[in-house]
């Protein structure tokens, strides 16, 4: 649906050309959610923007829909952009038109007769849930009701393919929630490729069907979103998950951890279960079979696009053994296990 | 006061409103093309022209500099041409266009300046022209900046209105200077002023309601 094919961005600065964007290549299908993550800075922004060649990009070509957007300028480009809608960060609503008004604007750029373009407007609103406001100026509606005539307005010319530039940024989470919920339904309903720019994995998680992570302008991970999630291979995206999933130990076990002799009892390790292994009950078998003990020091379990993911960090003690037969258990269940160092008892450690 | 006084005040009070009503239409429809021109035009803006914006900005400068007084002299055989003479109320619109179009041109601009550059950006990304940029979404955001900036200058023509009758303009200023200055009759000075202070109240109330009836910013 939209082809990226060796991307570069230069901006023109005082010191010369700054690379924002280099070699950037994605494929994205028809019909996904596709997102694209990144600290601020990175260029998702402008990524973004190439794609609808609000930004010109310096080199490289842009395909949308079997078009070459990249060599397009004038009427043919403006053409084109009406098969392509955005939804922005700050909403973007013109302040002197109605809601009404402003989901209109993109069907009178057309000149789309009237009675057409009204029933357009009303289909949309209803879409998007707002139809008791219609009349209603922008500055008398909530973030998240701005943002939904955003999205109505967005889509009003039928589009093929949604733009959102951080378009849930600006809300409160719960205000978030809705909005991603209705933009996971607009995919689904009218099978609309949607791109998603953000910096919170959350939002990724919550709706992407896969995702791009972004730093310096390069693409540096690509993937299904359950896979970039359980395994990231890149620190951007080890930091970027990690802010999500919580993954930090709490400061009184790893103050313990760095405080306990190599060769103390307790044996702290950090399971991961995915998939089906996050329905088996491991441990309470491994306490039976090897007799060792289990202390459980932190711990959660996730649903990523409605896999469960979860990992639990805890303190072992037995016989060597035991712990060692333990860990090959683990290792052949194929879950993975960090070692994360060793703990004198609790009673012993506090100092 | 006298019958004959009043007479005066409402004649000189009409050439006045005339004078200043027909100049401010005419400066309006020079300036507000001029001002969206000017922004337009702009490095980096939907329509950059640099050299284009860089001479119009210079002459609109040059006008905007020049007071008022020489400005009304300097173009005394352009006023002949126009006009058929350099005396009376219709040659004093003339100068008075002259002055006020570049004027406004500039308060224009500044109003469509403040147009948040997301808007044209949405615009743009909808597939709008440049052309449709500037007649659905800069000039009716920026109409609340406009009309205030129509009354500013309305004000401001006002003022200037009483030194064209410096020219022969006729009109308050005109009535003020001759019968309170030049005849010594105090009384014709301060209800010149008088008049003139209701005027300009009565105008900035207007521009201030109709400005406000055009902000949808606020919460109603």
């Amino acid at each position: 649906m939209i082809v990226i094919d060796d991307l570069e961005k230069e901006f023109g600065g005082p010191s010369g050309p700054n690379p924002v964007l280099r070699g950037i290549s994605l494929t994205i299908e028809k019909g996904e959610v596709f997102g694209i993550i990144g600290r601020s800075g990175a260029g998702k922004s402008t990524l973004v923007r190439c794609i609808n060649l609000l930004e010109r990009p310096t080199r490289g070509r842009i395909t949308v829909a079997g078009r070459e957007l990249s060599g397009l300028s004038g009427a043919a480009l403006r053409a084109a952009r009406h098969d392509i809608g955005m939804v922005f960060q700050h909403f973007n609503l013109l302040s002197s038109r109605t809601v009404q008004g402003n989901v209109s604007l993109p069907l009178e750029l057309v000149d789309m007769p009237r009675g057409l373009r009204l029933r357009r407007v009303d289909e949309m609103l209803e879409l998007v849930g707002l139809t008791d406001k219609r009349d209603a100026y922008p500055a008398q509606l909530s973030g998240g009701q701005k943002q939904r005539v955003g999205i109505a307005r967005a889509l009003a010319s039928r589009p093929s393919v949604l733009l959102c530039d951080e378009a849930t940024s600006a809300l409160d989470p719960e205000t978030t929630k809705s909005i991603l919920a209705l933009l996971a339904e607009i995919n689904h309903t009218l099978n609309l490729t949607i791109v998603l720019i953000t910096h919170e994995m959350q939002v990724v998680r919550e709706i992407a069907d896969r995702v791009a992570v972004l730093d310096q302008g390069r693409v540096v991970e690509q993937g299904a979103v359950f896979d970039v999630f359980t395994q990231p291979s890149h620190p951007i995206t080890r930091s970027l998950v990690r802010e999500v999933l919580n993954l930090e130990l709490p400061e009184r076990v790893s103050s313990r951890l760095r405080h306990s002799p190599q060769t103390s009892p307790g044996l702290v390790m950090r399971i991961t279960f995915t998939g089906p292994s996050a329905n088996e009950p491991i441990v309470s078998e491994m306490v039976r079979r090897f007799g060792v003990s289990f202390n459980i020091l932190h711990g959660h379990i996730d649903y990523i696009q409605n896999a469960p993911y979860g990992t639990l960090t805890v303190e072992a003690g037995g016989s060597e053994a035991g712990l060692q037969a333990a860990l090959d258990f683990l290792r052949v269940k194929s879950l993975k296990v960090e070692i994360l160092g060793r703990v004198a008892a609790p009673d012993r450690a506090v100092a | 006061m006298s019958q004959r006084l009043i007479e005066l005040l409402l004649e000189a009070l009409w050439e006045t409103v005339a004078m200043v009503g027909v100049s401010a239409v005419l400066a309006a429809l020079i300036g507000v093309p001029l001002g969206i021109l000017l922004l337009v035009t702009q490095p980096g803006n939907i329509l950059a022209r640099p050299t284009f914006n860089r001479i119009v900005g210079a002459v609109v400068n040059a006008a905007r500099s020049t007071p008022f007084i020489i400005l009304m002299v300097a173009i005394i055989p352009l006023t002949r041409a126009l006009v058929g003479t350099s005396i009376g109320t219709a040659a004093a619109t003339v100068p008075l266009v002259v002055a006020a179009a570049p004027f406004i041109a500039r308060l224009v601009e500044a109003s469509l300046r403040e147009v948040d550059s997301g808007l044209v950006e949405a615009a743009q990304a909808m597939g709008a022209s440049p052309l449709q940029i500037v007649v659905k979404v800069l000039v009716p955001e920026a109409l609340p900046g406009i009309a205030a900036g129509l009354t500013i200058t309305v004000v401001s023509l006002i003022g200037y209105s009483a030194m064209a009758g410096a020219v022969g303009g006729g009109g308050l200023g005109d009535l003020g200077i001759r019968y309170g200055y030049q005849r010594f009759q105090g009384e014709v000075m301060v209800a010149v002023v008088a008049v003139l202070i209701v005027l300009v109240q009565v105008v900035q109330s207007v521009g201030d309601y109709a400005a406000h009836r055009l902000n949808k910013r606020e919460r109603t």
